[in-house]
């Protein structure tokens, strides 16, 4: 396993600067997610470190080594898409030892039994070796394919949304295994998604881009607890962080430069109202698979946060709003 | 609008039963989900109110009158198999009036309903713009519009947001809700995403092997599921089953789950002694030192204001909805206490619940 370090890296297509001098190091071991909506230069990021981009500045260093011009087959890398491709003719071993049997390696049969061997046990599939591509599910699918990029042990593993084509039940579950096998390897992965679930469940540390740049980095908790602009709030919670005016919610402590107010549910305190001190409205309390989310309007503004599912407040309730040490943003949108 | 009438439909493709024996209305102005996995049979009960599909057996009504055997172009009915395919070398106003178009009305008739389904979604303004031009948000709304403009007796749609990213379909599951309470228009919707189900049903039906498992309100589907099947399904995590063995007294408050006595809803029935299962949902569980229910802590996925803890237990793998500040450190044991008077009660080789004080009122199937 290695350390991946990019530095200054630029990458245009036409008049779009998709990835601007991004400077970035990933660990040895480490989980690193890249976070961005579509459009980000996320994946971009992570073509450039494969090789299957050429930058127009910048370096790009695996393990130590200056890879900047050298082809994809030479970094010691595997990449592993959203989309799983299968040779869908052969076997899941024979797709597992693929990777394995390619000229440039010659391993003997035994030692690539053992891998393969290995590799589908660690992610419960050494059932389904013997099913050919076709006849596996979704989910068994997309194991194979990661599992093809885990056979080889490279240097770094990269990922492109490996996830997200699966239903919502097998990501949830995959989710924990992958980050299981990531540790139980101490293997290094650079991984791209746009999920905040993926990015807060299993990252080491998150790295938040906007517009091509790096705009925070830093533990899933770190970017959770304290973002650094109104980009990097909004891109983690569910629900979403409720940006509210300065000043609709009665609040001594915020600064001076502060124009608008980042408050999660944490922040809130939310409380039946005796008349008088009523501030806001519950609108409708909306009961989720996984949560429930309470929506109060004040004036003109709506406000959702998280509520214990054996709440007492019902539509209509008049409710006090109190502030707990929100997140504070200037008129830039910056953190103050 | 009107009323979805389904009795004892059932469709068989040679031997294969894809809907068995399915009864129930949908309401007037309902927003009416089938949630399943894909083989379920609820896509081929969708396509049978549509009248793509003829059933072996069994009646359709839709607004009182007989269907079963009509075309679907008899129907009144709009089918939306994809929300978010418009033409992408139309403007706006063109694509919303496509449907009016093809259905021959007159010119002034498609403008006026145009405008006035423009008005109703926000987008007015955007009428005269290219597709390519419009931001994601409008873009939707516009294929919204398409669906609406023809003010059918009942909207169809069958896995309308199912290629979407988890984050835009967030916002659209909002926005398709948020029309249904302006429109009120009987809807029937088809998704395999509990999530879809619970954010957006009035009611839903949880479909397993063309059988219709449970029929009710999200909530109720949630708080009383009446199979291990339905508990699995719904929750992200679902629910989590605590297994035991024991015998059941009808009347009694308590249960012994091995040696931990919990206070339960009344249980219904006497039972022989058997394995059995306590459903317990996520948020229904904490950290309590001294509870005699131990395990060893697995790991923590943070979420930010929760976290989900998994915990090993002598009765099967437990997993926990707690507050983010809960320190929980793989390895380490500790008690947990369950809100056991929610819980709900399985018999593990039927799979069905056992009827408790709390079940009461709730129909199966």
């Amino acid at each position: 396993m290695a350390e991946v370090a990019v530095s200054q890296l630029t990458k245009r297509f036409g008049g779009l600067t998709a990835v601007d001098a991004m400077d970035l190091t990933v660990g040895d071991g480490e989980l690193f997610v890249l976070l961005g909506p579509t459009g980000a230069g996320k994946t971009t990021t992570l073509r450039l470190v494969a090789g299957l981009e050429r930058p127009d500045a910048g370096r790009v260093m695996i393990a130590g080594r200056d890879v900047t011009r050298t082809e994809p087959a030479g970094r010691d890398i595997t990449f592993v898409f959203q989309q799983y491709s299968l040779y869908p003719h052969l076997s899941a071993y024979d797709n597992l030892a693929f990777p394995l049997r390619s000229p440039a390696r010659r391993l003997p049969e035994p030692e690539i039994a053992r891998r393969v061997e290995e590799i589908a046990a660690l992610l419960h599939i050494a059932g389904k070796l013997k099913n050919r591509a076709t006849e596996l599910s979704g989910g068994e699918m997309q194991r194979v394919a990661i599992g093809r990029a885990l056979v080889r042990r490279p240097s770094v593993y990269l990922m492109d949304e490996p996830l997200s084509s699966l239903d919502a039940k097998l990501r949830a579950s995959l989710r924990l295994e992958l980050k299981r096998i990531q540790e139980d390897l101490g293997a290094t992965i650079l991984y791209v998604t746009h999920d905040q679930t993926e990015a807060m469940t299993m990252a080491t540390r998150i790295g938040v881009i906007e517009a091509g740049r790096l705009v925070q980095v830093g533990s899933p908790r770190e970017i959770y607890t304290d973002p650094r602009s109104i980009y990097v709030a909004t891109r983690l919670g569910q629900p979403a962080i409720n940006l509210i005016p300065a000043g609709l919610i009665p609040d001594g402590g915020a600064p001076a430069a502060a124009r608008t107010i980042g408050a999660r549910t944490e922040h809130l305190r939310i409380a039946k109202a005796a008349n008088g001190s009523a501030l806001g409205k519950v609108e409708w309390i909306e009961h989720l698979g996984d949560q429930n989310h309470l929506h109060v309007t004040v004036g003109a503004h709506k406000l959702i946060s998280l509520v214990d599912p054996a709440t007492d407040l019902v539509p209509g309730d008049k409710v006090s709003l109190e502030l707990a040490a929100p997140l504070y943003f200037d008129a830039a949108g910056k953190r103050c | 609008m009107a009323e979805i009438r389904v009795d004892h439909l059932h469709k068989a493709f040679g031997d294969f039963v894809a809907v068995r024996d399915s009864s129930f209305v949908v309401a007037d102005g309902e927003f009416f989900v089938m949630l399943g996995p894909s083989g379920c049979g609820k896509t081929t009960t969708l396509r049978m109110i549509a009248g793509l599909e003829l059933p072996t057996s069994g009646r359709i009504h839709l607004g009182g009158a007989d269907v079963t055997f009509d075309r679907a172009a008899a129907r009144d009915i709009a089918f939306v198999f994809q929300l978010f395919a418009l033409y992408p070398h139309m403007n706006v106003r063109r694509n919303i009036a496509f449907p009016l178009k093809c259905a021959g009305m007159s010119r002034s008739e498609i403008n006026d309903r145009v405008n006035e389904t423009a008005r109703f979604l926000h987008i007015d303004h955007l009428l005269a713009e290219p597709i390519s031009r419009l931001a994601g948000g409008d873009r939707q709304r516009v294929a919204l519009g398409r669906a609406i403009v023809r003010r059918p007796m009942a909207f169809l749609m069958d896995e309308p947001l199912g290629t979407l990213d988890t984050e835009f379909r967030d916002v659209m599951v909002r926005e398709l809700r948020e029309l249904h309470l302006r429109i009120r228009a009987t809807t029937v919707y088809v998704t395999h995403d509990q999530i879809e189900a619970m954010a957006m049903a009035d009611k839903i039906a949880v479909m397993n092997h063309g059988v219709i498992e449970q029929f009710g309100t999200p909530q109720e589907i949630y708080d009383r599921p009446t199979s291990m099947y339905v508990a699995d399904f719904i929750g992200s995590p679902p629910m989590n089953f605590l297994h035991f063995r024991s015998s059941l007294r009808a009347g009694s408050t308590t249960l012994r789950v091995n040696g931990a006595e919990l206070a339960v809803a009344a249980i219904g029935e006497d039972r022989a002694e058997a394995d059995l299962a306590l459903g317990v949902r996520p948020e229904h569980i904490r950290f309590d030192d001294a509870s005699p229910l131990r395990g060893t802590v697995f790991g923590a996925e943070y979420l930010g204001t929760t976290q989900i803890v998994t915990v090993n237990t002598g009765h099967g793998q437990v997993k926990a909805r707690l507050p983010a500040d809960v320190v929980a450190v793989p390895g380490e044991i500790v008690g947990l206490a369950l809100r056991s008077e929610r819980a709900s009660l399985f018999d593990r080789a039927s799979g069905r619940a056992i009827p408790t004080a709390l079940y009461q009122g709730t129909g199966h199937g």
